[in-house]
């Protein structure tokens, strides 16, 4: 029955194998090790870690909700985009479809526009 | 069936090939009414000056339920699969969008209870941030209005969920359903960090359970290639065909949806969520996301697995036992009277498996009666819950409810009475709920059952009548619990709540009739 399946198992096992071997196994113990403070720091794309721990400040993440918006609308073009090619096919039903789609994401927008969702401070 | 889903599925589509469902807007208008209310919820959030909001929102709420309530009762009796057949608007449909929305009113006096905790509604704004820091002091007196549109999108959810006849969509009313109901999980004004831990144990057990759903359809699909509840029917009554990944996908797709109603043993997050969330949200849960789980479930079984019921039915003889035993004999030990009440609701949610362990159409029609008996006396009581308290919040503790009935015979004789519901004693909806489900089961011959059930009855009534006997036969204590005057709207959630238990008990016929016309799903092949 699964029959298809066991060469893709054997190939999983290998390549388990085959890192289990060469990533923990030889590099752990042919490897040279050596630490210094910067390889134990936090990798924040190459710019100096933000503190952390406790007696730091605070930091804001608010960038998170600038995010969160963003795939919001970025969701509405990955829909709205493959509807403009095919406008021709679904016509009214698509067109009524598509504004109440635009209409519920936009009740969305005006709530988090009049919050200040928007504001950056 | 087969055909236009084997054109769907095909991956090179003609330009011409495209064809465009067609949506009975009719049929969905319960449905699309509760969205729109939810909605409009969401402008008035953004519009409305924020002290109109909390006067404004439960009255739209309860309007748009009642809109909704008139579109279900009048499409009473239809049968109709609309929406390229991922919609079934048939009796259980309709039965279960009309009990979701009178929970749904009765939850939102409960919501919109403002007067029982001396700092405003039992739904805190800003509930992150710690009592006294400085931006708690400007929120502390406002409670969060957006709970309502939350709510009633998690009604609206529900409604689909139920309604369903498609895998996917049955899918994204899960989503729709869950995700208000973990962010309400978390908002409540007393004991934050409990409320917070509860709402982050749901998400994430929730979120663990919806991956096993979306497991067990993708393995259904891959057994029948539809995600047609119906195709999954035909598909598995040919021949020829290893049932492996059949019996994989229902195994997967049951996990979640066993999650969602609570089964042992799939119900270790039902006692800390229910004691953490806020006693209103808590008390919606207990009633409607109950009801909605076993609309899917029933569907998901009656509908697709009917070909193979010999096989599901000892499996869900098994959940059912373990279910009622666990919630019954866990119940005894409980010293919190909200975690108690989780644990009945767990071995309610057992009982109500013994019907649909019946696997015939009484099991749909009994099920259905008990979930909208069983709810309504759930409601009520937790209303009575949120009238006791004791300094800032409520007295969950029941070493505080020793003694109420000297404090208030009225509030404690309720709560007794309800309590007695939910035990089955004669005269009450639970024991009609009891008496119809186990009926139905004996004649989908699951006696055993039955005989089972009837034992953990009797050790469900010991710990009922255990508060009984503490609210009625013991002093209260020097620090006892205080109860508080609530405004109209709790009162008016207690009195439904006694109504319908009471009516249900003595004249449960009307709805008997009811539950048993709506108990046939459209279009089983």
């Amino acid at each position: 029955m699964l029959s298809p399946y066991v060469p893709i198992v054997t190939m999983f096992c290998l390549a388990t194998l085959f890192v289990g071997a060469s990533v923990l196994f030889s590099s752990r113990h042919i490897g040279p090790r050596r630490f210094s403070r910067t390889k134990a720091e936090a990798y924040e794309c190459g710019i100096e870690p933000t503190p952390q721990g406790p007696g730091t400040h605070r930091f804001p993440v608010k960038f998170y909700l600038t995010a969160m918006l963003f795939i919001i609308f970025d969701i509405e073009t990955i829909f709205i985009y493959p509807w403009a090619v095919t406008f021709g096919f679904l016509g009214v039903f698509g067109l009524v479809e598509m504004v109440l789609f635009i209409a519920t994401v936009f009740i969305a927008y005006a709530y988090v526009w009049r919050r200040g969702g928007l504001e950056w401070d | 069936m087969i055909s236009h889903l084997a054109s769907a599925s095909s991956t090179a589509v003609a330009a011409g090939d495209i064809k465009l469902p067609s949506i009975s807007y009719s049929a969905l208008s319960p449905i699309l009414v509760v969205f729109g209310v939810a909605c409009l919820g969401v402008l008035l959030e953004g519009f409305l000056p924020s002290r109109l909001r909390p006067q404004v929102q439960p009255v739209v709420a309860v309007l748009g339920f009642a809109a909704a309530l008139g579109c279900v009762v009048s499409l009473a009796g239809t049968h109709e699969l609309t929406a390229a057949n991922a919609v079934a608007i048939d009796g259980p449909a309709l039965f279960i969008e009309g009990t979701l929305v009178l929970f749904g009113m009765v939850s939102v006096l409960m919501f919109a209870e403002r007067k029982a905790d001396p700092d405003g509604g039992a739904l805190v704004a800003d509930a992150a941030s710690l009592p006294g820091q400085g931006t708690h002091r400007l929120a502390a007196r406002n409670s969060q209005t957006e709970a309502y549109p939350l709510m009633v999108f998690a009604v609206a959810g529900m409604m689909l969920f139920a309604a369903a006849d498609n895998l996917l969509v049955m899918f994204v009313a899960l989503e729709i359903l869950s995700l208000p109901l973990y962010l309400l999980s978390g908002l409540a004004r007393r004991r934050r960090l409990l409320s917070q831990e509860a709402a982050l144990k749901y998400f994430l057990l929730g979120a663990f359970s919806s991956a096993f759903f979306l497991y067990g359809i993708a393995m259904l699909y891959g057994y029948s290639g539809t995600v047609s509840l119906q195709g999954i029917a035909v598909s598995s009554g040919l021949l020829g065909k290893t049932d492996f990944f059949l019996y994989l996908g229902l195994g997967l797709l049951g996990i979640g949806l066993l999650f969602k109603i609570g089964a042992v043993p799939f119900h270790a997050w039902t006692p800390d969520v229910y004691q953490g969330a806020p006693t209103p949200v808590t008390a919606f849960m207990s009633a409607a996301t109950k009801i909605a789980a076993f609309g899917a479930l029933l569907r998901v079984l009656y509908v697709s697995f009917a070909p193979t019921q010999w096989d599901w039915r000892p499996v869900v003889w098994l959940f059912a036992i373990l279910t009622m035993v666990v919630g019954a004999i866990v119940a005894i030990t409980q010293r919190d009277v909200k975690r108690l009440l989780a644990y009945s609701t767990i071995a309610h949610s057992g009982f109500i498996l013994v019907g649909v362990a019946a696997a015939t159409q009484n099991g749909i029609s009994s099920s259905i009666f008990y979930l909208l008996a069983y709810g309504f006396t759930s409601l009520g009581a937790f209303a009575v819950v949120m009238l006791v308290r004791s300094g800032d919040g409520e007295a969950n503790d029941l070493g505080q409810w020793q003694g109420l009935a000297r404090r208030s015979p009225l509030l404690a004789g309720t709560f007794a009475f309800l309590l007695f519901a939910l035990a089955g004693i004669p005269l009450t909806s639970g024991f009609t709920g009891k008496f119809v489900v186990f009926s139905a089961a004996i004649g989908g011959n699951a006696t055993f059952l039955v005989v089972v059930a009837l034992v953990t009855s009797a050790i469900a009534a010991f710990f009922y009548v255990k508060i009984v006997v503490l609210m009625f036969f013991q002093e209260p204590r020097a620090e006892g619990p205080v109860v508080v005057r609530g405004s109209v709207l709790t009162y008016a959630a207690v009195g439904v709540g006694i109504a319908v238990t009471l009516m249900l008990g003595i004249y449960p016929q009307p709805v008997l009739d009811l539950a048993r016309e709506a108990a046939q799903f459209g279009f089983v092949s």
